[in-house]
């Protein structure tokens, strides 16, 4: 019965097959173990050389609710999120239906044989699979068979792709090599699964695994590990932070690395100090009070949080204090979306705080990037005395991707303008508050030092930082501040630019989006002729690559993960009108991580080129916004 | 602002055992009003500081925001200091702490500033056990917004337009014992013997010494009808005990008498010497204080002194198990681990 589904549908030769390029859709319930089961056939695609991405669509849950992990396989390198499913293995009861219908056809579906979902299509090739039946045989403990049923899946996968069984084998015994009683029964579903389908599928599925050299010495790791890494390698010596998703593992990774590699193995002394704080409040004032004694200082958080750290951030701001912040981004407030993707916080954090504030962000697209941002941010907080934000987002964060390894960093620490004796000389009358070098940046002194005391405040205070109310010297005061963050555009990582001969039209990007961009670019080129430059900004304040980058081009499409275009927003405070009217947006806010496919399809349709896919449509109203200037 | 460090003090001047004057423990002129409780606990902190030979330049001084948040500026100007934002003076003061370990830290706030909207804060504060002097400046109401009512403020109590407080007030004596702190008192910013003893307990102790001073608002709660008056608090004080402190560098014989008088020893070696007055009350036993308070609450009075210790439990950077040495001040050598680290975690992810 079992083999009956998939003998009758088409039976692609081995040649016809397309290779290295597919995307897997795991649909499971939440909590059910799956994650193992993932991680094992996203870590054989790698391991087998072939450029892949995974994608953890997952609910606010514990247990229970439905949750998706996507898989990307692509030999030209495209990592981004690709919207169309090839290859569906349905194991949720409530969605299979409706996973099953939106596939486009031509795709393959591995099933729960009881869900009996063949029936539903006749343009997809169907492959049931009695994984209750299966599991039973191989796990006697009834009472295991929830968490090692999964791995009976990535068997199934492993044959009908031609996942080379020994790579699953090897990812296996690496997530679970201590565990040998689990590793036992994991090997033994695997195997299950993959001998049912050798033995009950004739054919195929239409796509491939065939091994490549692509990924040789590169590492797989999410971006909040990687930021972890960065803040070690940066020298953090005091952490704040409050549990929320999508942050959470960024302490929670640093945490392991300053256990492991921060304290005395024979008298556990720490050259680290980690609090879990009541509230995002309190983890800001804590990193507060930390570098302003002259401790490097960090938390990490998400939207909810940042709203919080608001009237913290603008005392950092005037009092001039250091803070590191991570700012993981995901969907709105309150509860609803809190495990989705969006750079939806961009805008509030430039200006987080009441009175006038501005604050450096810092916005990285990749692992490599959250890895060294997170060692420039410390520099620059210090160098800078003021918060600087790390714009991190969820499928950044959360989600595992390729990278070449990170390097050891080759300069030491900047701890910025710290006033000691030699320095003092130098400086003459000293003034906590006073731009000595013409750079808007003053001079602090530290809490246990010989240097001067000062009494640190908001707003009003004068050179010296003496309390005063006296409109010259707030007027004076924030006249420095915008002189210091002029500098800090001076500062910043430039952005990275791609200019191709007689482009006309440019794109602009930041964050996670660039992924996408880079495939958009190419598909642009290949069925609209239309050459595209590409700038990816790395930071604010702006610099003036970016109003050099519009004055080179006829108009340019500014690319974000939100409804409001908050980065065009800025630029409008920033950017002069000539080449604010030069900008387009295109918007993607559905929650989940950008594709190429709508990204070029707003920019085609913007462009009034022919939209080249119908497919497309299914999913704009909610998946993709696209406004203009 | 700052007093230059180490200029030599006039000839003829009393010094302290550090070499110091009592100058050199003031701050800037205050800008509270005149006959203000809280310059009388400025005072006391000055006094406490220049007596037990405190280095002004080893000490924090934070606070948050209100009339009582302004006055770090007006003690210690040697020392640095942080005026942080509403409620929010414990989250800075932990920071700091952690940062550098081996200064002194004194955190000023009101009551509306503890009470109200640094609760969370307090509450949170005062589990952690972190070695800091919290002072609470009590006196009821807020001050610079002129007069409104604080969560301590008792039932019944007037504004001074007539308005009655019809809410109970929060006993942050009770809630620091209750919620782990090591060290709490009561005292009243007109007891000039019993504050300073207090404060000098409280800067010897090592963890979180509470200390909520009743300190009248001359300019807003001190009319008839309020309960936080001058008048109103000096009647109803009830000390639990004489408070005396004796500084562990003082080699002075401690008079025993047998069920009257109770010592205790705090970690660097000074003790605090408590004869008891009329109640036969141990203030290491945390449910006795608790009990006390209860009591004297009912008969609407003021029970003040030490009334809860305990010199013993770890403080927070001690259970942190932090190196000596300041974390602020640790070379890259030490926080930057070595490259073979980076390649180990590489290779992890490969």
């Amino acid at each position: 019965m079992a083999t009956t589904d998939s003998a009758v549908r088409s039976t692609p030769e081995s040649a016809h097959r397309t290779a290295n390029e597919f995307s897997i859709q795991v649909a499971t319930v939440n909590g059910s173990g799956s994650q193992t089961a993932n991680l094992i056939l996203i870590r054989s695609l790698f391991q087998m050389g072939i450029p892949v991405s995974g994608k953890n669509l997952f609910p606010s849950n514990i247990a229970g609710l439905p949750t998706w992990y996507t898989i990307r396989a692509n030999k030209h390198g495209y990592i981004a999120r690709k919207k169309e499913i090839d290859f569906l293995v349905a194991m949720n009861p409530e969605t299979a239906r409706e996973d099953v219908l939106t596939l486009d056809p031509g795709g393959v579906v591995v099933y729960d044989e009881p869900l009996n979902l063949s029936g539903l299509r006749s343009d997809l090739t169907f492959y049931p699979v009695p994984f209750d039946k299966l599991v039973a045989a191989v796990c006697p403990d009834a009472k295991l068979r929830r968490l090692v049923r999964n791995m009976i899946y990535d068997g199934v996968v492993a044959y009908l792709l031609e996942i080379e069984l020994g790579e699953m084998e090897k990812a296996l015994s690496r997530q679970l090599g201590k565990k040998q009683k689990a590793l036992a029964l994991n090997l033994g579903a695997l195997k299950a699964g993959f001998d049912y389908a050798q033995e009950h599928f004739q054919t195929k599925a239409p796509f491939r695994v065939e091994r490549m050299n692509a990924t040789a010495g590169k590492i797989l790791i999410e971006g909040n590990a990687a930021a972890a890494i960065g803040c070690l390698m940066a020298g953090v010596t005091v952490v704040a932070w409050y549990p929320i998703t999508p942050s959470s593992s960024l302490c929670e990774s640093l945490i392991d690395l300053l256990r492991k590699y921060r304290m005395d193995k024979a008298t556990g002394q720490a050259t680290f100090a980690v609090v879990q704080a009541e509230d995002e409040i309190a983890a800001l004032g804590m990193v507060m009070g930390a570098s302003w004694a002259g401790a490097r200082a960090m938390t990490s958080t998400s939207g909810p949080g940042i709203s919080l750290m608001g009237e913290f951030t603008g005392l950092g701001y005037y009092a001039e204090i250091p803070a590191l912040i991570f700012d993981i981004q995901r969907v709105g407030p309150s509860t609803g979306l809190p495990t989705r993707t969006a750079q939806g916080d961009i805008l509030t954090t430039a200006v987080l705080s009441h009175g006038d504030t501005r604050h450096p962000l810092l916005l990285p697209c990749s692992v490599h990037e959250c890895y060294q941002m997170a060692i420039e941010g410390f520099d620059l907080a210090e160098r800078l005395q003021t918060p600087v934000f790390i714009m991190s987002d969820l499928d950044l964060g959360m989600n595992m991707w390729m990278s070449e390894p990170f390097e050891y960093p080759t300069k030491g620490f900047d701890r910025g303008k710290v006033l000691d004796v030699a320095a003092l000389k130098q400086v003459g009358e000293w003034g906590r508050y006073k731009d000595v070098d013409g750079d808007g940046i003053p001079w602090r002194t530290l809490p246990g030092t010989d240097m001067p005391a000062y009494f640190a405040r908001g707003s009003g205070h004068n050179e010296k930082g003496q309390y005063s109310e006296r409109a010259d010297d707030y007027e004076r005061n924030l006249d420095r501040l915008t002189k210091k963050f002029k500098t800090a555009a001076t500062l910043v990582p430039a952005p990275e630019i791609d200019q191709p001969k007689g482009a006309k039209v440019g794109l602009i990007g930041y964050g996670t989006s660039h992924w996408a961009i880079v495939e958009t670019r190419d598909q642009l080129r290949q069925e609209a002729g239309l050459e595209t430059s590409y700038l990816r900004l790395r930071a604010y304040p702006f610099t003036p690559a970016l109003a050099e980058f519009i004055d080179r081009h006829d108009r340019v499409y500014l690319i974000e993960q939100n409804r409001d275009a908050q980065m065009a927003a800025l630029m409008r405070m920033d950017l002069d009108p000539a080449r604010v009217a030069k900008i387009r947006s295109v918007l993607h806010y559905s929650g989940l991580p950008i594709d190429a496919r709508t990204v070029t399809d707003a920019v085609l349709a913007q462009e009034g080129l022919a939209v080249a896919h119908a497919a497309v449509a299914a999913d704009a109203p909610h998946a993709a916004g696209v406004g203009g200037e | 602002m700052t007093t230059p460090a180490g200029s030599p003090p006039a000839p003829g001047k009393k010094l302290n055992r550090i070499g110091l004057e009592v100058a050199q423990y003031r701050g800037s002129k205050t800008t509270l009003c005149a006959g203000c409780g809280h310059n009388a606990i400025s005072e006391r902190i000055i006094e406490a500081c220049y007596d037990l030979g405190v280095d002004p330049k080893r000490v924090l001084k934070l606070s948050g925001i209100g009339c009582s948040s302004k006055s770090p500026a007006y003690f210690l100007s040697q020392a640095h200091g942080f005026n942080s934002v509403h409620g929010r003076m414990p989250s800075v003061a932990t920071g700091a702490l952690l940062a550098n370990r081996t200064m002194a830290a004194i955190g000023v706030s009101g009551d509306g500033d503890t009470g109200a909207i640094g609760v969370g804060q307090f509450v949170h504060l005062m589990r952690r056990n972190l070695p800091l002097v919290y002072i609470i400046e009590d006196n009821g109401c807020y001050g610079l917004t002129k007069g409104q009512f604080s969560p301590t403020a008792d039932v019944g109590s007037t504004l001074k337009n007539g308005v009655v407080n019809d809410l109970p007030p929060i006993d942050t004596c009770v809630m620091a014992i209750e919620l782990g702190a090591t060290f709490v008192a009561r005292s009243f910013s007109g007891d000039k013997k019993q504050l300073t003893a207090l404060l000098k307990g409280a800067l010897s102790h090592k963890g979180t010494a509470m200390l909520d001073v009743l300190s009248p608002c001359v300019t807003f709660n001190d009319h008839e009808g309020s309960t936080k008056s001058y008048s109103y608090v000096k009647d109803h004080e009830e000390p639990v005990s004489d408070v005396s402190f004796v500084p562990y560098f003082e080699d002075i014989a401690i008079e025993q008498e047998e069920g009257t008088t109770q010592t205790v020893t705090l970690h660097d070696g000074s003790k605090i010497v408590l004869r008891k007055l009329d109640h036969a009350f141990d203030p290491t036993v945390r449910g006795e204080s608790l009990r006390m308070l209860r009591e004297s609450a009912e008969r609407g009075e003021y029970a003040t002194g030490l009334l809860y210790v305990d010199p013993a439990k770890k403080d927070f950077c001690s259970m942190l198990n932090l190196v000596d040495e300041p974390l602020a001040f640790l070379p890259a050598a030490v926080t930057r681990p070595p490259a073979s680290v980076l390649d180990e975690l590489m290779d992890k992810q490969r």
